[in-house]
Parts: structure tokens; C-alpha cells; sequence
């Protein structure tokens, strides 16, 4: 291997740094754990028009409406089962949201502002990768969910999740150019870090791609085995946090988590965790600010 | 830096505008409706839930092509695939009788989809289903008849056309509901279902209730039937055990028995497939948890055209 592909590339967007070599994190009132929930709330387009890098829809010839109507369960069905669950834990929610749902769903974009629920874009829709996109093709992408986000709120988006996890090498540096000050793309750590970016500060907030429902509904895990995990993974942040306080996300899905056979796995989960003291639940913003204070 | 960066431009013009951005949903088949702000429904005696049991009886060619895409128990080795064949045709010898037996102790009646050739092949599993007052809902001709969107419509009306047809003379019943073979649709296919005279249709999976679907001439109404908690989806694609499984159904039924305390009835549907939970070793699943559901006052087993007849005055 030539000494170019060992040494970091123009591109690298992280810097190493040994975890238990940090000075610690410290989360308000001594908290040893930062719990950010985070319901991905999304539409997928029924005929996306133009199919680009990946096809959303596995059934071809379109229209899968197998894939389609499930996903939509999720916001005529799901979704309210979730917003009971977490009202009743007072939970604070940041939403990973396809921001066409303001528009295309105005009576859930309203249940959503009463609850203070924050919006991390997750892109239009999460049929429209930017997997391709040219600097001023993201930009506009970008712009599009700031201006609906402006529109229903009247400030600009602080946080954001590429949809379906889709990058341009320029996504951080676009991201941090439209104002936003976390990205939750990358998952190298447990806690907050820096991305280097040309103009401006982004932090990473670490979103979970584990302690995720989706990957365990593609993986076809029971919900009760992903409650477990949820409690391993939390027993083992909070052990870990006396010392260096962590962030643990929930990452979950109103079709999958929403359906009446697996919500009560998700709340024995999410209860058991509530129930410890040393837990901060916060939004991804104000663990972003916690961290920024100390860093 | 990468060639993306470098390319002037790699999208269409158009790609960065969103005409179906708009209040609803981005297609005509049906309005976008919340189930928290929808009417409550009642159920005949103040029932709470509404049972609905719903095996499907299937048949797998031996030659099938699998187009455009192989259906969930599609035969799965080089020709002849005699191993899978016969596992699924087990399903209408041996297992769907086992799933009688279960559903007559505690006398709930099914809604048995019905593949148009099984009538056809197998006669007499039509008028023990009659025997039993089981209500038949077509499933399309076999599993290798899917409909899709590279199906001509005047192709499609005559699978819709003469599955009714088979279905309708072996069972002298009306056939009002109706299951795509794999869950899979065309453009055309709930218009051709209503222009069929069919009342309801079973492929979409975003709702836990009943509801109003645009079809062309007529009314059709979409009813409830899962994907994510069917016997197949469960067992033989998740490898989840006999157990989960019947942990599940009680963990859903549970959830809707709660909900219509407050909420309206509920209606608690339960896909089956007589060569999955129909092995002796998985019965058991379904029995407990049908004794479970049956434990409870207000479960109302009914077939699917009696819900939506129970439903459909109640829908304005």
C-alpha cells in the first residue's frame, strides 16, 4: 500500500481521538447517559419519477405497493402510537423527518409542533438520494428543506440526516454552509465530535445504526429481541458513564415500532431505561450545545 | 476531488421539482386520513375487537416462471422442485384441516382466500370450506398469475374475470373480497376489481381499519390484512420460533383489545398459510393464541364481508 492510502486524505472528515484518552463529558446534573429519541418519520414518493444510484421500490414494474403501503402505515397508524408512548414518558423527540411530511401531512406536522418535537431534515423525501449530486444539485437539495422548514417554524434546521444515509463527499461542508450545526451521518464514536469542514463548525451526533429498528426489521429481529438490545446497549453507556458521559440513540420507524405486535417491546424497553437516575433524555440539539460548551 | 464534484451536472432539469409535494398523498388511489381523527366504529354487541381469521389457499406450479419476480414460497431449486411443491401442496391436503379443527372449538368462521386453480384442482376442500360457512375471497389464478405493472389491463380482466368465474360456480357464493396473488398489483387493478362487482380488496398494508379506496365505477373498500405478522413473514422469513409467533399475535391483539376501550372497535385480522403454521409441530402456536383472544369478552370472529357490512354504514 503506498504511503497516500495510509496517511489522511484531503476529504477526512475526522480526526482520531482515543475515547478513554479525552477529558470527560460531562452531561447536565451529572448524567451519565444522554438519551436522544429519534422516530424517522418519512415519505416515500409512490412513483419516484426519476430512478437514480438505487431503486426504492425492490417490485418492478412499478408500483410496488407492498413497500409503499407499509411505510405509510406508518403516519395514518404508527406514528400515533408512538407520540402516546413517548407522551407518557415525556420524552423529548427529535425527529429524523422526510420534510415533504409538513407539507403532504399538515394535521401530523401540527401534532409534532404541539409536542415542541425538534426536525432533523432527513432530506425531501427518502426516495431522493444525493448519492451523485453535484455541489449546486446538494445545495439546492439542502435549501429545499430549509425553506419548508422556515415556512412551519420560522427558524432555520439545526440538525441533519442525509436521506437514506446518502452522501456526496461535500455533504458535511453544505450542510454546515446552510447554518445547521450537527450532522447525523457518520458513526465512529459515542459521543460528540468534530467534523472538519471548509467553512463554519459541525458536530457529529451520534444517531444509531444498531439500535435502529429498521436494521433489525431487515435483519428479521422480534421487537422483544430489540428492546434487549436497546437494554444492553444502555447498560453498558451507563456503566461506561460515571467516567465519560455517552449518548445512546434510539433510532425507530412508525411503520415497524408503530405496529400493534411490537409497541409494547419498545416501551418495556424505553421504560426500563427512564427508570435510572443519571439519565439526561434531551434533544439532539441540546446535547450538540452541551457538548459545544465544554469543547 | 471525486468526479461528482467536478460534473456540471448530473441530474435531469426537472429533478429538483416536486409537483406531487402537495396536501395528501402523492397518488389518487385513496385520501390521506389519520387513524386518531377518524369516527369511531361499533361493532355489533358492543363487540370490541373484530376476530378475522384469513388462511389462503395456494397453488405453486411446479413450472412456474416466477414473473416478474418469484412470490413469497416460489419454488426454489432447479426443475422439478417436487420438495417445495409438495410442501406447499401439504398446506391443502393436511394442514388447512388442522386450522378447522383450531377455529371450530371455539366456533370462528374464516375468510379463506382462494387461489382460482384449487377450486379447480381440489373440488372438495371448496365444500368443506361451504360446510363450515367460510366465506371465499379470490387470490387470483395461482401463485405464478401476478399482477403487476407490466400487465396489460385487457390481460388482467380476464385473470380477475375468470378467477371469479372459477371461484363463484365451485362454491356458489357472491365473492367479494379479493387478495393479489403476492400482494401485487397493477395500475389498473382496483378498478378492474370494483368493475368486477367486488366489494373489498386485501393488498394494502397501511391501515388497521377499513377504507374507502378511488376506484373506477364503483365502491371498493380496502380491508386490513397484514404482511408484518402473517404466519410466513414471521416463521419461515424471520426464523422466528412457534412461540414468538404466537407471543406476537397476543402482543397485537392485546395492544387493539386496549385501544378499543377508548378508540372504537378494532379489528384484529390473522393471515395464515395452512403449509406454514398447518405442521403438526406449529399448531400449537395458533391454538394458544386463539385461546387467548377467545378468553376475552367483546371478540367478535366474523367473516370479512361481515365487517364491512358492519363497517360500511358507519363510514361517511
Amino acid at each position: 500500500m503506498s504511503i497516500d492510502r495510509l496517511s489522511i486524505a484531503g476529504h477526512e472528515r475526522i480526526s482520531y481521538s482515543a475515547l478513554p484518552a479525552r477529558a470527560p463529558l460531562q452531561w447536565p446534573n451529572g448524567a451519565r447517559v444522554a438519551l436522544w429519541i429519534a422516530p424517522n418519520i418519512e415519505h416515500y414518493e409512490y412513483l419516484p419519477e426519476q430512478i437514480r444510484v438505487r431503486n426504492p421500490w425492490p417490485r418492478v414494474p412499478h408500483p410496488d405497493i407492498l413497500g409503499y403501503g407499509l411505510r405509510d402505515y406508518g403516519n395514518r397508524v404508527g406514528v400515533w402510537r408512538l407520540m402516546e408512548l413517548f407522551d407518557s414518558l415525556e420524552l423529548p423527540v427529535t425527529v429524523s423527518l422526510s420534510m415533504s411530511v409538513l407539507d403532504m401531512y399538515p394535521e401530523l406536522a401540527q401534532a409534532m409542533l404541539n409536542r415542541q418535537w425538534e426536525f432533523m431534515s432527513h432530506g425531501l423525501y427518502n426516495t431522493r438520494y444525493h448519492w451523485n449530486m453535484t455541489e449546486d444539485e446538494e445545495r439546492s437539495a439542502i435549501e429545499v428543506c430549509q425553506e419548508i422548514h422556515v415556512r412551519h417554524t420560522g427558524q432555520r434546521l439545526k440538525g441533519w440526516f442525509s436521506p437514506a444515509a446518502s452522501n456526496t463527499l461535500l455533504t458535511p461542508d453544505l450542510v454546515a454552509e446552510s447554518g445547521m450545526q450537527y450532522l447525523c451521518d457518520l458513526y465512529h464514536d459515542d459521543q460528540p465530535t468534530p467534523v472538519h469542514v471548509r467553512h463554519g463548525e459541525l458536530t457529529s451526533l451520534p444517531y444509531s445504526m444498531e439500535i435502529n429498528d429498521s436494521i433489525a426489521w431487515r435483519r428479521g429481529q422480534e421487537a422483544e429481541a430489540f428492546a434487549q438490545k436497546m437494554i444492553d446497549e444502555f447498560e453498558v453507556l451507563y456503566a461506561e458513564g460515571a467516567v465519560h458521559g455517552r449518548v445512546m440513540n434510539v433510532a425507530v420507524h412508525p411503520f415497524i415500532m408503530g405496529q400493534p405486535h411490537r409497541i409494547g417491546s419498545l416501551a418495556k424497553a424505553l421504560e426500563y431505561i427512564r427508570s435510572h437516575e443519571g439519565v439526561w433524555c434531551a434533544t439532539g440539539s441540546q446535547i450538540v450545545d452541551c457538548y459545544r460548551q465544554q469543547n | 476531488m471525486s468526479a461528482n464534484v467536478s460534473a456540471p451536472k448530473s441530474l435531469p432539469d426537472d429533478y429538483l421539482d416536486y409537483p406531487l409535494r402537495r396536501y395528501g398523498m402523492d397518488h389518487e388511489r385513496y385520501e390521506w386520513s389519520m387513524l386518531p381523527q377518524r369516527k369511531h366504529v361499533a361493532w355489533p354487541n358492543q363487540a370490541r375487537v373484530a376476530l378475522w381469521v384469513v388462511p389462503a389457499l395456494e397453488w405453486f406450479p411446479l413450472n412456474m416462471a416466477g414473473v416478474p419476480f418469484k412470490p413469497p414460497g416460489a419454488m426454489q431449486t432447479a426443475y422439478p422442485d417436487f420438495r417445495h411443491y409438495t410442501l406447499r401442496d401439504y398446506g391443502n391436503r393436511v394442514g388447512i384441516y388442522r386450522i378447522m379443527k383450531a377455529l371450530q372449538r371455539h366456533g370462528i368462521p374464516a375468510t379463506v382466500a382462494v387461489n382460482a386453480a384449487v377450486a379447480v384442482r381440489y373440488p372438495t376442500l371448496i365444500e368443506q370450506c361451504n360446510k363450515l360457512g367460510w366465506e371465499i375471497m379470490a387470490n387470483g389464478l395461482d401463485m405464478d398469475h401476478l399482477h403487476h405493472g407490466g400487465l396489460s389491463a385487457e390481460e388482467e380482466k380476464k385473470w380477475v374475470d375468470q378467477t371469479l368465474s372459477i371461484l363463484r360456480k365451485a362454491s356458489g357464493q357472491v365473492v367479494r373480497g379479493w387478495l393479489s396473488p403476492a400482494k401485487s398489483e397493477s395500475f389498473n387493478t382496483p378498478d378492474i376489481l370494483a368493475q368486477a362487482g367486488l366489494d373489498y380488496v386485501c393488498d394494502w398494508v397501511n391501515d388497521d381499519m377499513p377504507y374507502p379506496m378511488h376506484a373506477k365505477g364503483k365502491n371498493l373498500v380496502a380491508m386490513p390484512h397484514p404482511i408484518d405478522i402473517d404466519d410466513y413473514t414471521i416463521l419461515v422469513n424471520n426464523h422466528h420460533t412457534e412461540n414468538d409467533f404466537r407471543d406476537q399475535l397476543i402482543d397485537h391483539f392485546d395492544v387493539l383489545y386496549k385501544e378499543s376501550a377508548t378508540e372504537g372497535g378494532r379489528i384484529m385480522p390473522i393471515s395464515l398459510h395452512p403449509w406454514v403454521i398447518g405442521q403438526p409441530y406449529r399448531i400449537k402456536a395458533l391454538e394458544e393464541a386463539l385461546a387467548h383472544i377467545m378468553s376475552h369478552s367483546g371478540v367478535w370472529a366474523a367473516t370479512g364481508s361481515q365487517i364491512l357490512d358492519a363497517w360500511q354504514p358507519q363510514a361517511t
